[in-house]
């Protein structure tokens, strides 16, 4: 009896040190295909700084309107820049034939979506904290918040956790180039409007207690859309 | 091999135009008019019936979804697609509507309130699905991905409207249009209540009607599909 519950902790650790392996081996993988290429990140960062640049022209950012609209225009940027992203990094697997050696591999299959997950994440995350800097440079306003960088964490993470699943389904389509846009927005108005609210509010040093509700939801939904993600990725890319 | 249309589903059909004759009937003739909106208020017995039956088409879709998932059946895919198109048509229908009432009342055909912000992002939603079982051929593989969106799609709904409501509430608009219960509330009477639920019945009769319609029509073109392929190898 002891033995057996022995065994059964051991098999139980080992496979959950492969999962572990196998998902840090998948964002390895991203980041030194990213260190040699450099095509995902500057291509998102060009895209995020010409965005703002569109925007400039746009609503014509004087002081008084950047006040208000500041957080507005950076989760914008972030979203078009983290589609771009998505998109690409999907792309690349499917192009070389690469999803399906990764397919192969005798690992759990959700240890694929949440290296993939982790590997956007941080790419999304690297291009914010230089979006961010250059904002604060080229509009003169500070936005060195501890406040914000949470919330740009809690927003990135809910959108790129919905984006790695649906991204993996749009490359498998005829229409994939404009498919993870039309997809994706429409799933995640809610990280949008909570990470806008929760943004304005640190920036402008509203009270803690009207912000609040904003964070939660949008724990609850990367709460929520990581364990869907986690449960369905299995289907879509079975073959 | 199904081909005759069975009894049951004839029966169906007349019981659910009878139905339908009477509620309108109902909602023209029998309940009275409101003291304050006048006539315009009638549009608001089949604008929440249409409502009620996209949101039961969502849910119908999202469960066949999780089915499918499940068992690999063909069926619940075929059950998903139809209800998610039926869903769309009435929610639609709960769209206009509704704006045709809001403009004597509200004084304005639209107004960024959650209910209708919500119902514009879930038409979006299933837009999006249908969209995308356009881009793929390969059926099986149509059916896997339209039921995890489905799936998504219906899990966001509810966190779409409840973060419109917290945009309204914490920033609240000056024009009191942004609380549906605030302008254009009403009483109820009794005559009125009767209406409104043999409304919703008719509704939910119609819905069950298409939803089987569309099934089986779903069905036949899958067996035309195979004959079509059996004939061509």
């Amino acid at each position: 009896m002891k033995e057996n519950t022995t065994l059964v902790q051991v098999s139980t650790r080992s496979q959950s040190f492969g999962f572990f392996r196998a998902m840090s081996a998948v964002v390895w993988k991203d980041l030194a295909a990213e260190l040699r290429g450099r095509e995902l990140i500057s291509a998102m960062l060009v895209f995020a700084l010409l965005v703002i640049l569109i925007f400039n022209f746009a609503l014509e950012l004087d002081a008084e309107t950047r006040s208000t609209v500041t957080s507005g225009v950076l989760w914008v940027t972030f979203a078009f820049a983290g589609t771009l992203g998505l998109n690409r990094s999907m792309a690349m697997e499917k192009d070389r034939g690469c999803l399906d050696g990764l397919l192969l591999a005798p690992v759990d299959r959700s240890a694929i979506y949440f290296g993939k997950a982790i590997g956007n994440l941080i790419f999304m995350l690297i291009v914010e904290m230089i979006v961010l800097p250059v904002y604060s440079l080229l509009y003169n306003t500070n936005l060195f918040n501890p406040g914000l960088l949470l919330v740009i964490l809690l927003g990135s993470i809910g959108y790129v956790a919905v984006g790695t699943l649906l991204s993996s389904m749009a490359v498998q389509t005829r229409t994939r180039d404009v498919l993870l846009p039309i997809l994706l927005f429409p799933v995640a108005i809610p990280v949008f409007i909570a990470a806008v609210r929760a943004s304005t509010g640190f920036l402008q040093g509203i009270d803690m207690a009207e912000i609040q509700p904003w964070l939660s939801l949008l724990i609850t939904y990367d709460v929520v859309f990581t364990a869907v993600a986690f449960m369905v990725f299995d289907y879509v890319v079975e073959e | 091999m199904e081909s005759a249309k069975p009894r049951l589903l004839t029966i169906l059909d007349i019981v659910t135009i009878v139905m339908l004759v009477i509620a309108t009937w109902m909602v023209f003739l029998y309940a009275p008019m409101e003291a304050v909106m006048g006539n315009v208020q009638r549009v608001f017995y089949f604008h929440v019936a249409a409502g009620w039956v996209g949101m039961l088409g969502f849910l119908v879709a999202a469960i066949a979804g999780i089915a499918y998932l499940r068992t690999g059946r063909r069926d619940w895919d075929i059950t998903s697609l139809s209800a998610v198109e039926i869903g769309m048509v009435f929610a639609f229908i709960n769209v206009v509507t509704g704006s045709i009432w809001a403009r004597p009342i509200w004084n304005t055909w639209w107004t960024w309130d959650p209910r209708l912000t919500t119902a514009t992002i879930m038409l979006l939603i299933y837009a999006a699905y249908l969209l995308l079982r356009q881009g793929i051929e390969d059926p099986d593989r149509r059916a896997r991905f339209g039921a995890v969106y489905v799936i998504i799609g219906f899990l966001s709904v509810p966190l779409t409207f409840f973060s419109a409501r917290l945009f309204r509430t914490i920033h609240p608009v000056v024009i009191g249009t942004n609380q549906p219960g605030a302008e254009g509330a009403f009483d109820m009477t009794t005559v009125m209540l009767q209406t409104f639920l043999f409304a919703l019945l008719t509704f939910t009769f119609i819905f069950a009607d298409l939803l089987w319609h569309r099934i089986r029509l779903g069905k036949l073109a899958d067996q035309v599909e195979q004959k079509k392929l059996k004939v061509m190898a």
